[in-house]
């Protein structure tokens, strides 16, 4: 079976570098000797053989032979193994991201079993922090951040998607539908809230809410930035080079760039609620407890359904005729800019200043206007769906004003008063008169408290005299929200207006339809045509107008105050009407040329046959097999994240120019095994490894995972061999030895409150606020400048759970290489300086940190000096010192001891984090000298290395 | 076994020969060998990179060709300046005052916030020339007019964006994307760092937050070790520069001694010549704990000298910055770039640039006085501008909220340079009647740019890095050298 399977693979490989070679003639490989033969690349990958070694003694995965061969041709021996306790640390912070603790060191050197490493191996690889720590792999090229970025910096929340990448990864979701779900979950058949939520990856682009900054320019800049992570992330192409002409050296067409585009330029970017169970059981709750209330009502009064029927009737009429403003235009104060929708509403986009005026201009040939309808709508585009701007989604509304002139004579302006308003629903105290008072600091308010304000609204305006000129008219309105008082800071909690659409009537005494939008609809269904739900939902409004009902209205009303807001999280949905795509000339959005619809680059393989033409069908195209690019990208990267280097050097690029692979065949093994299981070994392989029996999966991260850390290759010693030195000076691409590197910025926060023991193990969640140098965001221009310190546990959570502003990035990781989100990041780099140095030894989280750890080995370290220094030192580095290392901490902690003798203040400041919570029973000086102790080991070279 | 000493001994050409191969791609190695000399590798130069130190990744490297400047001070005018307030005199715009731009100029030119038909508005300050140069200012500038001989002025500067964020961004690293490196960070790259014990490249600022936050000294897909470090105003003017309260500097020295030892006892069982660049970055650490606050301590400076910028010693200023900068480039620093984010007039133009002139004016004066006494000024480059111009339309919202102000506008601008072999005395560059557009030598951001790379000694286009398979550089693929702003 495995070899038919592999003879439709060979076939398939060779139909597809067929089509490929044609496309392909460009895109030839500098690396390649023929002047005709495409870039290896571009050519799906075949399982090779493995290569005959020597030494197969060393052997234990297939990967050894490819590394062995090579070193074998270079006339290099591999290094030793690796000691257990450098394995267990090299393994515990590979996959979980964490040191060990002592006992799991102690278990695992204890463990003589001839399985003890694949045990290992397994439990980690089934531990919630594996998901923690190849999620922030993950974020990386997924541009993870808590903050729009640009000028504004707003916060947003899309902390659901993290959990999504955590939890996806946990449970080891193929890759392929990985893929799908990020790209597409949203159009997959009955999408889950969870594939919704993973369509995250795309909405992770900046954000420009600049004051008058275009919105179009900045949606256009989202796709682009969008089209860039999916080249890098599944493609290891930089697609974008293609933007502004066709690519310099890949055979990427400037029109295929915009095709590629097409598929992604075609969403609505709402954000959703992703309610916790309690949320949604507390929901489940108050609606039991409405209707129960309004089952009561029913119980007692017999005569509703006729009354109901009854006032049905009458409310037929209330709904006027109105005639929607078409050709309108509209221009906001301070910079607010606008899109049109189809519907002829307007949505407010970009800045919120604290203030505002919508200008609406529109031309209507009507004349004896008789009322004026503001409607306020929501979209799912607005905080909580809106209808205004605020993060509650509400509105005030402060002054309607307006002016009618003849089209004819333009400057003949002639104000209109306003003579009566009405409206569906004011809050109390702010009726709709307050929007005709000349007052602009009072309002009215449309706020019917919560899970009942975000829903469509409307007034309607009066005018004294009818309005309309015989040669048609002009009316501006002036629309203003001046009554928020709050800072410039606070300006997206401004309820200014979200989405509003103008319309006029003729006909006598115009009243606001005083039923809701759902209400109305439903009373254009016959009534013996309606479903229960829509019953309720007509009585639900319909007992608010009844005056005897007032009690358990009222009752219904104090039950909804509890409706729980859960958190959001940004996601894609399709338009409804498909946006068109059109080349830009030179990458300029403003010079839109030929129009295109989406299409995948010719040199690569085909489109699938039966694929739709939309996200969807590029997700199943990215991981279809004859995919020449996407397995090999993820292996490699898979690899860069253990080796420190991946076998191609340039993880974002497998293109023309990208480095030849230091071992092609192993890339193409691991390539293939990855996308078809271990099905299709060959020779040798298909035996090994021998500790394996699972069922072969396909595009499994953690087979691959578990393929690479068994193999010898990975269990090496980074020691360097000085025989290393002289024949190869210039890397270890050959892999003679394990790379020893500096862990990422989380790492090196999550080791230091490991070592302490003050760190939350707590996976999931929103983003904290671990505590920051005061003045640290004071280079942020506006939103966001304080910085609450997160209290309790999630003071002390892993790194990768800090709120990360893409403005003013977390100090202390930032320091460290961490990426700032602003696009997607495929390869950290990893620097060694000064500012670090300042960080680890003196920042206040990891003073805290040595405080804590000193402590933690006064109390749990053993009873002499040296058994606690061993205890420290294995805390830190998880191996015991040599008699070296314990002579000179020795000797530091009786200078430290000596230098706080009758210096109590300085032991105690040193000692102690809080002044308020001194640490009982111990003796701070004794402390002191410790905690100098553990803040040299915590700075160590080696324990933020992997080695 | 001392296996430290036999590799310090036997193997110390190998040692630093891989240390910078091993790089490759994420160290200071790609700067060695992949990119920057990748298109002039000539012996020489080979030679003279790899007898650097190599546990120091900022040590200063020679640039392409011998250079007139050393090092660049960049006062940069956040907001945007009015150049109709302070520069370029329009005698012109006052025929139009009050009436609306002609509409063949606006076409297809993008407005932040004004409609199209906003009026003309002249400005309201008087101009007078100066010096043997003649440079036109307004009476706005009291101080510069004293040094108006030693100012290269651009009026037809043009740039891209429109928006502040965009706008910074472009300016600081020739893209509107985010995530390209900074100039100062091009610039270390390219020259390293003459201190040890001071950030290559500084950040200080005045006034409030910039749109572009810290992407503005980011050093993009450079190493983060090229990225400007902010000083803050208040404290410690660099993140985590004091020792935690209550341990001594003796302490802090106690304890890098062990840490040293251990480190090397490391380095000696490992081999890995990583831990020596880490035992060096302690060490400049340490170092910086006391530079850094000896050179924040401005009262060391003569009266003369803080009465000549308007400094106040402990004071959070422009002035003070402007004696910052040149305490920091007299200490080594590369690259010093003051924020003064405070010339958005939208409204009330006249007033704001008046008022920002107080703030400013003096200390911008003084800066170049006090760096030509110290015979500084011939090679440090010194840039004034922000990252775009105002229109001379009026700007005023509808519901007069605010009232003449100016728009955004990005056709064209002032800026000036001085030092650095830039040509003293010159004003270059002319705009049309109404300051709308350019009419004469055009100068584009990436045309600066690749001027003010060319007198730091590289070829613009040279002067690259490796990323995503392309060779980026500061200037893309634009940038000319413009020989008239040359001496």
């Amino acid at each position: 079976m495995f070899r038919s399977i592999k003879i439709l693979l060979l076939i398939s490989c060779f139909t597809l570098s067929l089509a490929v070679a044609v496309g392909a003639m460009k895109g030839k490989s500098r690396n390649s000797k023929s002047e005709t033969k495409p870039h290896w690349a571009f050519i799906a990958p075949a399982q090779p053989t493995l290569p005959a070694v020597k030494n197969k003694a060393w052997v234990k995965t297939p990967i050894d032979y490819f590394v062995l061969a090579e070193l074998e041709k270079n006339e290099l021996k591999p290094s030793p193994e690796a000691d257990k306790t450098t394995l267990i640390r090299r393994l515990s912070l590979d996959l979980i991201g964490l040191p060990p603790t002592l006992k799991e060191i102690d278990d695992f050197i204890a463990d003589t079993s001839p399985n003890a490493y694949e045990k290992l191996v397994d439990r980690l690889l089934s531990s919630p922090h594996y998901g923690e720590r190849w999620g922030r792999w993950w974020l990386d090229v997924a541009r993870y951040a808590d903050t729009n970025g640009f000028e504004k910096d707003r916060d947003r929340s899309i902390w659901p998607y993290r959990d999504w990448v955590i939890n996806a990864l946990n449970k080891d979701m193929p890759f392929d539908q990985f893929t799908v779900e990020q790209l597409a979950g949203d159009l997959l058949p009955n999408a889950t809230l969870q594939q919704r939520i993973a369509t995250g990856f795309l909405r992770n682009s900046m954000l420009n809410e600049e004051a008058a900054v275009e919105p179009e320019q900045f949606r256009v800049e989202g796709i682009i930035d969008r089209v860039d992570a999916v080249g890098k992330a599944f493609l290891g192409l930089t697609v974008n080079c293609a933007q502004c002409h066709t690519h310099k050296f890949d055979p990427i067409k400037h029109q295929e760039y915009y095709q590629f585009y097409a598929f992604l330029n075609n969403d609505e970017e709402p954000e959703i609620e992703v309610p916790t169970t309690a949320e949604n059981k507390k929901r489940a709750e108050i609606i039991a407890g409405i209707t129960k209330i309004e089952d009561e009502l029913f119980a007692k009064n017999p005569d509703l359904p006729k009354r109901i029927s009854k006032w049905e009737q009458q409310a037929k009429l209330d709904e006027g005729q109105w005639t929607i403003l078409t050709d309108t235009s509209v221009i906001g104060t301070n910079g607010v800019k606008f899109e049109r929708m189809l519907d002829d509403s307007f949505i407010a986009r970009g800045d919120n200043p604290p203030q505002n005026v919508y200008y609406l201009k529109a031309k209507t040939n009507l004349k004896n206007i008789t009322g004026f309808r503001l409607e306020l709508m929501t979209d799912h585009s607005l905080p909580h769906n809106g209808p205004g701007r605020a993060t509650a989604g509400t509105v005030l509304l402060s002054e309607f004003n307006l002016e009618a002139a003849p089209i004819a004579q333009p400057e003949k302006i002639e104000q209109i008063k306003i003579d009566s308003a009405s409206a569906d629903f004011s809050s109390t105290d702010n009726t709709i008169n307050r929007a005709i008072d000349g007052n602009p600091k009072t309002s009215w308010s449309l706020d019917a408290g919560p899970g009942l304000r975000n829903q469509d609204r409307k007034a309607v305006f009066v005018p004294k005299n009818v309005v309309g000129y015989d040669s048609g008219t002009v009316l501006t309105f002036a629309i203003s929200q001046k009554e928020f008082g709050g800072s410039a800071a606070e300006r997206f909690e401004a309820p200014n207006l979200g989405r509003f659409r103008l319309s006029v009537t003729t006909a006598a005494n115009p009243k606001a339809d005083p039923l809701p939008k759902n209400v109305r609809s439903i009373l254009g269904i016959p009534a013996a045509n309606r479903t229960k739900e829509q019953q309720c939902e007509v009585f639900r409004f319909y007992r608010t107008t009844v005056s005897e009902f007032a009690e358990a209205n009222k009752a219904a009303v104090a039950l909804m105050k509890n409706w729980p807001y859960p958190a959001t999280t940004m996601v894609l949905t399709p338009r409804a009407v498909e946006r068109e795509t059109r080349i830009f000339k030179r990458g300029d959005w403003k010079r839109q040329e030929t129009l295109v619809t989406p299409d995948t680059p010719a040199f690569l393989h085909p489109f699938p046959k039966d694929a739709p033409r939309n996200r969807l069908g590029l997700a199943k195209w990215i991981v279809d097999k004859n995919n020449p690019l996407t397995a090999r990208v993820i292996v490699n990267r898979i690899w860069q994240n253990y080796f420190g280097q991946g076998l191609v050097a340039t993880p974002e690029d497998f293109g023309t120019r990208c480095d030849k692979p230091s071992h092609p065949e192993l890339l193409d093994w691991l390539a293939v095994e990855f996308r078809d299981g271990a099905m299709g070994r060959q020779g040798d392989g298909a035996k090994l490894p021998t500790t394996d029996h699972r069922p072969p999966t396909t595009w499994s991260m953690k087979a691959i995972h578990r393929l690479i850390v068994t193999s010898a290759t990975y269990r090496q010693s980074s020691s360097i061999p000085p025989s290393a030195l002289s024949v190869q000076p210039s890397e270890n691409h050959l892999l003679a030895r394990a790379p020893r590197f500096r862990v990422d910025a989380e790492t090196i926060r999550d080791i230091a409150l490991s070592a302490s023991g003050l760190l939350s193990l707590k996976v999931g969640g929103p983003s904290v606020f671990p505590p920051i140098p005061d003045g640290a965001m004071a280079v942020s221009f506006r939103s966001r400048t304080v910085w609450e310190t997160s209290q309790g546990e999630d003071k002390y959570r892993r790194g990768m759970y800090t709120f990360w502003k893409r403005s003013v990035p977390y100090p202390s990781m930032s320091v460290f290489d961490a990426p700032n989100g602003d696009m997607s990041c495929t390869r950290r780099a990893r620097s060694n300086s000064p500012l670090q140095a300042l960080t680890t030894l003196n920042d206040a989280v990891f003073m805290e940190a040595a405080q804590a750890l000193a402590l933690r080995v006064w109390k749990e370290g053993g009873n002499d000096d040296r058994a606690k220094l061993i205890y420290a030192f294995r805390l830190c580095t998880s191996r015991t010192p040599d008699e070296f290392e314990l002579n000179r901490l020795q000797k530091l902690l009786k200078q430290e001891q000596a230098r706080f003798t009758g210096k109590t203040a300085a032991a105690v400041y040193v000692a102690a984090p809080d002044l308020n919570n001194l640490p009982a029973d111990v003796d701070l000086h004794k402390i002191a000298g410790w905690t100098m102790v553990a803040r040299v080991l915590l700075n160590l070279d080696e324990t933020i290395t992997r080695q | 076994m001392n296996y430290l000493e036999e590799i310090k001994t036997e193997g110390q050409k190998y040692i630093s020969r891989r240390h910078f191969f091993k790089n490759c791609g994420i160290g200071i190695g790609a700067v060695a060998l992949s990119s920057l000399l990748q298109h002039d590798a000539s012996a020489t130069h080979r030679s003279s990179f790899i007898a650097q130190p190599s546990d120091n990744p900022l040590a200063p490297k020679p640039p392409h060709f011998a250079p007139k400047a050393k090092r660049v001070i960049y006062l940069f005018q956040a907001g945007a300046p009015s150049q109709l307030e302070m520069f370029d005199n329009k005698p012109g715009l006052a025929k139009y005052n009050g009436k609306p731009c002609p509409p063949e100029l606006l076409k297809g030119q993008t407005l932040a916030f004004i409609k199209p038909d906003a009026a003309l508005y002249a400005t309201e300050f008087k101009f007078a020339k100066y010096g043997k140069s003649g440079a036109e200012m307004s009476e706005a500038l009291i101080h510069l007019p004293k040094v108006a001989d030693n100012l290269t002025i651009i009026k037809s500067m043009m740039t891209d964006a429109i928006n502040h964020a965009p706008a910074q961004i472009f300016m600081n690293t020739g893209s509107i994307q985010f995530g390209r490196p900074s100039f100062g960070s091009w610039v270390t790259y390219g020259l390293g760092c003459e201190t040890q014990e001071l950030p290559a490249f500084v950040v200080l600022s005045s006034a409030g937050g910039t749109s572009g936050g810290s992407s503005l000294w980011g050093s993009g897909f450079l190493p983060t070790l090229y990225q400007g470090v902010p000083f803050r105003r208040t404290g410690d003017p660099i993140l985590s520069l004091s020792n935690p309260r209550g341990i001594s500097r003796e302490m802090q020295r106690d304890s890098l001694d062990a840490l040293k030892d251990l480190n090397e006892h490391q380095l000696a069982n490992t081999g890995d010549q990583e831990i020596s660049t880490r035992i060096n970055a302690f060490e400049m650490a340490y170092r910086m704990q006391e530079s850094a606050p000896e050179l924040m301590d401005l009262s060391k400076e003569s009266k003369a000298t803080l009465e000549m910028y308007g400094a106040e010693p402990g004071k959070n200023s422009y002035a003070n910055n402007c004696l910052l900068a040149r305490r920091l480039i007299e200490r080594g620093t590369r690259f010093v770039q003051l924020y003064h984010e405070a010339w958005d007039h939208h409204g009330q133009v006249h007033k704001g640039v008046k008022e920002q002139c107080k703030e400013t004016d003096q200390a911008n004066a003084a800066l170049i006085q006090d760096l030509q006494q110290r015979g500084l000024l011939e090679d440090t480059i010194v840039i004034w501008g922000g990252e775009f111009g105002r229109t001379p339309m009026v700007q005023g919202e509808p519901d007069g909220s605010s009232s003449l102000g100016r728009d955004h506008h990005n056709k064209a601008f002032t800026m000036w340079v001085a030092g650095g072999g830039f040509k003293p005395g010159i004003t270059i560059g002319e705009t049309d009647e109404i300051g709308f557009n350019v009419v004469h030598d055009p100068i584009h951001v990436h045309d600066l740019h690749a001027t003010l790379l060319h007198l730091l000694g590289f070829d613009h286009e040279k002067l690259t890095y490796r990323f995503q398979g392309r060779d980026f550089r500061l200037t893309d693929v634009h940038g000319v050298v413009n020989q008239k702003l040359l001496e």
